[in-house]
């Protein structure tokens, strides 16, 4: 007779089954996620700011395991408080998603965790990179977690190069309202950071205001 | 040939499927005169609401061990620091020890630093404990306190996970507890109407949670001042019973007393010693 300790999702790993994005567009990047956080079928929290800062302006969105990814972002916005103290500037983005890949990539087979690194600065203007399994590539726009699927296809039809910042956020909210209609595992209020040379400019948009599309 | 098998992925919600079998083994039980095992849980209802003053934790005060309840009355809200404190959920040998460690940790770190500690270093050390032992450490906790930047309530996880939130609950009961909460929560709210929010969460879980029962425990925290309650309300009372089975001595007449001695003689006497070392 096996021992019952209760419902399963009590000890599942808390994961935050997603929707992420970054866009990058003249003069900075835009940052989306939702916000739920489930551990097997239950919802443990379905607020949380997926969009973690690293530093004043440079962001990251994390997703996969909950544990993971904090800790991540954690360590790299200690590390790259120190280094930006070493060189006495901003650090650049493509030293904080160089932090996070070294971690991704060292404990590949340990950690679960997928965080796109998006920020500005100085000598290259708005940088979006992908930090998947430990590759640092720069991409003009990124998408990941579980609702990334649902929407790869709405992202490359209707991404265009040199957006306004207007234009990106309208992309990014309507691109989360998409994923958290068909993913099970994305929802809750969305969560907008727009990044440009004056700083970083974060949003919430209520499931209520979330734009619409055909629907039955 | 081949043959057409369609596999079904698992679906979520309730399954019928073995109901009419139930019935029947119920019937074929019955008519021996036994009954059909019920089913058994473990766990646990813990809670915080953070309210216009402070905060406030609650815990129902049952511990399991298996199927039989261990302590009716145990202690499921830990002291942190004077500000601070901790509910736990999970294995309870995992949340007494962590929360222990992180005590005394953290008053080294506050006579250190010479300076009341905040409840987000608590949570950063516990977070940090829990993530190195990668799940292992079965320890669900409700983090709460009021330190210089106002009152904080925090949620952590077995693998090191936290959420920073305004209500949060844990353990079995948690969904049970948690949606008295997304009825009735209100932010600032005063004082009476948090422990009495706090006191339906946590009796939800105790009424319709197998692995939750016996008393609720608060635990409210404000600036300057702290008010251990233990309990706040026994919602479980043991019976008084009614009746005796036991018969006065005299009841039973006695007629006649015959007194026979037994003649017994030692056959044989063997000493073992204790080992009591």
């Amino acid at each position: 007779m096996q021992a019952e300790t209760g419902p399963e999702w009590l000890s599942e790993e808390v994961k935050t089954g997603t929707t992420i994005i970054a866009i990058e567009f003249k003069g900075g990047v835009v940052l989306g996620s939702d916000s739920r956080v489930s551990a097997g079928e239950s919802v443990v929290n379905r607020v949380m700011n997926k969009l973690s800062p690293l530093h004043d302006k440079i962001y990251c969105a994390l997703s996969g395991s909950a544990a993971d990814a904090q800790t991540i972002a954690e360590m790299v916005n200690y590390q790259l408080d120190v280094h930006s103290i070493e060189i006495d500037k901003d650090p650049k983005v493509c030293s904080a998603a160089t932090l996070v890949r070294n971690i991704s990539y060292k404990y590949k087979e340990e950690l679960s965790a997928h965080l796109i690194v998006a920020g500005w600065d100085r000598r290259d203007g708005g940088q979006v990179f992908a930090t998947l399994n430990g590759l640092l590539t720069r991409q003009p726009f990124a998408v990941g977690g579980s609702g990334s699927s649902y929407v790869y296809g709405f992202v490359d039809a209707e991404y265009r190069k040199d957006m306004t910042k207007e234009e990106c956020q309208q992309f990014v909210v309507n691109t989360l309202a998409l994923a958290m209609n068909r993913d099970g595992s994305s929802g809750g209020v969305a969560y907008i950071v727009s990044i440009d040379e004056h700083g970083a400019e974060e949003k919430v948009v209520l499931g209520n205001d979330l734009p619409t599309f055909f629907d039955q | 040939m081949a043959t057409l098998i369609v596999n079904q992925p698992p679906v979520g919600g309730f399954s019928f499927d073995h109901c009419k079998r139930n019935a029947y083994l119920l019937g074929e039980a019955n008519k021996v005169g036994s009954s059909l095992p019920t089913a058994r849980k473990t766990g646990t209802t813990i809670c915080g609401i953070v309210f216009k003053d402070g905060v406030i934790l609650g815990a129902d005060t049952r511990a399991t061990e298996g199927m039989v309840v261990a302590d009716k009355n145990c202690s499921k809200i830990h002291h942190i620091s004077p500000n601070i404190y901790c509910c736990g959920a999970g294995t309870a040998a995992d949340t007494e020890m962590t929360t222990q460690i992180i005590s005394s940790n953290l008053e080294l770190h506050a006579l250190s630093t010479g300076r009341v500690p905040r409840v987000a270093t608590a949570n950063r050390m516990l977070k940090q404990m829990l993530f190195r032992y990668q799940g292992h450490i079965g320890a669900a906790l409700v983090l709460g306190g009021v330190d210089c930047n106002g009152p904080h309530l925090y949620s952590i996880y077995p693998h090191g996970s936290t959420d920073k939130l305004p209500y949060v609950t844990m353990g079995s009961g948690s969904l049970a507890a948690m949606a008295v909460f997304e009825d009735r929560y209100k932010p600032d709210m005063e004082e009476e109407d948090a422990k009495r929010l706090v006191r339906d969460a946590i009796a939800a879980g105790i009424f319709n949670d197998l692995g939750s029962g016996s008393n609720i425990d608060l635990c409210v925290i404000t600036k300057g001042n702290l008010d251990y309650i233990r309990p706040h309300e026994e919602a479980n009372k043991k019976g008084v019973r009614t009746g005796d089975y036991k018969y006065k001595r005299g009841t039973t007449g006695v007629l006649s007393k015959v007194v026979t001695p037994l003649n017994l003689e030692v056959v044989e006497e063997s000493v073992l010693t204790m080992d009591t070392s």
